[in-house]
């Protein structure tokens, strides 16, 4: 599902990581954690190609990436859904369209207007369709965020840092959405460095936990 | 074909995404007005000259003037020219221009009230020519032998100076139309690209749920398109107002009756749909320039 061979990112003369090797299965939950600039989020703009590494082989659901043209590219960011630490939205448009822009973009539906209030319901913002971004908390935007998300049903979800910006209440309930979303089978990568938040999810679904330092990724024990 | 339609006519919600106001909104609408404005006259001045070029022709065409000497038996010589003239091929008539006219044409010379009989002035007589006109070199000379120091004068040393003045403004209104849609061409194309700059954080956010470099384009691109046809409607109807409301015969240089007649009155409805094919024309490819410099 999502595959890393031998992936290098360098900046400049700054060697970010080398040689990182990922295999992570579909419908599999893992953690991404370790020092702040370690490349946690690089790796993550990696798997969701908006970056390109610098050498090494990127391969997303069973395609090798390192050849595609921006089309194709595009094409294949629809079948991953993003989450960051601060998503951005197009301020101007309401929650609603906000949530529907990937559906927009692939000439969108009538269907998937139909799921927008399910969906919106689903991670707790059924009230809020109408609302600007601005209106809503931090909390609420980064469910707005999972909810864009998942609106076109991706198979990979990469959320980086999700729960930065929120308390730990927000914290649990959006914990509680990537878990039911695993559950429906989704592969799932989340870049933390909130241990609290790992502890927690180990003890309610099969998770992993990958570190990133000094340049190298590797399997955390299960002392976390 | 179905891309180009997909551009124009495409989901409206892409063009929801480029914010509705802001700087770049502003400037678009005002220098689309501003430029169909200036357009829309400069048509009219084109319209002008164009027809001011083809009545001097008109008038000036087909027509000759004959003038006998003051010497000698006049009238004689005069008569003999006139029965020469009415038996030549290419004459439709040649007539005696009479004392009144003559006393006219002096008038602003020498005053009203000349005494014509103590001045030795030559006859003149008016021809109208058919078409191809006469043989103008047989013709002369043979004027020439009935009273000699006869001139026939076919008014082209008038008529080709002035034709091509008029024809030099018809040119000076073209390019004053080519510059004024040039400028068009590149406002658009400065406002689409600091409007595309400065919605960087929109872009990313479409490249991230996955929308194509041409979707993002055409978001901009239908925005500025709009926007130009709105200001250059704006500015087009001003202008025509501004046209309608010249008062009639009005004099500017050598122009007269700057305006539009009849059907003349559809070529500013163009100006519009020039501006928006413009702007069409000058955000796709600033889109295209700037996203692929953002890669």
């Amino acid at each position: 599902m999502i595959e890393l061979k031998n992936v290098a990112m360098v900046y400049g003369e700054q060697t970010l990581f080398r040689d990182v090797a990922l295999s992570l299965p579909a419908g599999s939950f893992h953690f991404l954690t370790g020092p702040s600039g370690a490349g946690k989020t690089t790796l993550l703009k990696l798997c969701s190609l908006e970056h390109s590494a610098s050498s090494g082989d990127v391969a997303l659901l069973g395609q090798s990436v390192a050849d595609y043209n921006r089309d194709q590219i595009a094409r294949l960011r629809r079948r991953i859904g993003v989450v960051h630490q601060e998503s951005r939205f197009v301020d101007h448009l309401s929650v609603g369209e906000n949530v529907m822009l990937p559906v927009a973009v692939t000439g969108g539906s009538a269907a998937a207007e139909g799921d927008l209030a399910d969906l919106l319901s689903w991670v707790g913002l059924g009230a809020m369709v109408d609302r600007l971004p601005s209106e809503l908390s931090g909390g609420e935007r980064q469910r707005m965020a999972l909810a864009r998300a998942i609106i076109l049903s991706p198979e990979i979800i990469l959320a980086d840092e999700p729960t930065g910006n929120v308390d730990w209440e927000m914290s649990l309930k959006l914990l509680d959405l990537l878990i039911e979303l695993n559950r429906l089978g989704k592969t799932i990568l989340c870049a933390t460095h909130d241990l609290n938040l790992i502890r927690q999810a180990k003890s309610r679904v099969s998770s992993r936990v990958l570190r990133i330092k000094d340049g190298a990724v590797s399997l955390a024990g299960a002392g976390l | 074909m179905s891309r180009f339609k997909d551009l124009i006519f495409g989901d409206p919600t892409a063009t929801r995404i480029v914010p509705p106001s802001g700087f770049t909104a502003a400037l678009t609408l005002a220098s689309a007005a501003a430029m169909a404005f200036l357009a829309v006259f400069a048509i009219a001045l084109n319209l002008a000259t164009g027809e001011l070029a083809n009545r001097w022709e008109a008038e000036l065409a087909g027509t000759a003037t004959v003038r006998v000497p003051p010497s000698g038996d006049i009238e004689a010589r005069a008569e003999a020219v006139l029965v020469a003239l009415s038996q030549t091929p290419g004459v439709v008539t040649a007539r005696r221009v009479d004392d009144e006219e003559q006393l006219m044409l002096l008038a602003p010379w020498f005053g009203e009230g000349i005494p014509l009989d103590k001045l030795r002035l030559p006859v003149l007589i008016e021809v109208e020519e058919t078409a191809d006109g006469p043989d103008e070199v047989g013709l002369s000379a043979r004027l020439d032998a009935e009273a000699p120091g006869t001139v026939y004068d076919d008014h082209s040393r008038w008529r080709l100076p002035l034709a091509e003045a008029a024809q030099r403004l018809r040119q000076l209104g073209a390019f004053a139309l080519f510059l004024i849609g040039s400028v068009t061409a590149v406002t658009i194309s400065l406002a689409a690209s600091s409007a595309l700059s400065a919605n960087g954080q929109i872009i990313d956010v479409l490249r991230i749920v996955g929308a194509k470099d041409r979707w993002i384009a055409s978001a901009f691109i239908r925005r500025f398109t709009v926007r130009a046809f709105v200001g250059a409607a704006i500015g087009t109807v001003a202008a025509m107002i501004a046209v309608a409301l010249l008062p009639d015969g009005v004099e500017i240089g050598v122009l007269s009756g700057l305006g539009f007649q009849r059907s003349e009155w559809l070529w500013p409805l163009l100006v519009p749909f020039g501006a928006a094919g413009l702007a069409f024309a000058a955000t796709w490819v600033a889109a295209a320039r700037r996203l692929k410099e953002d890669g």
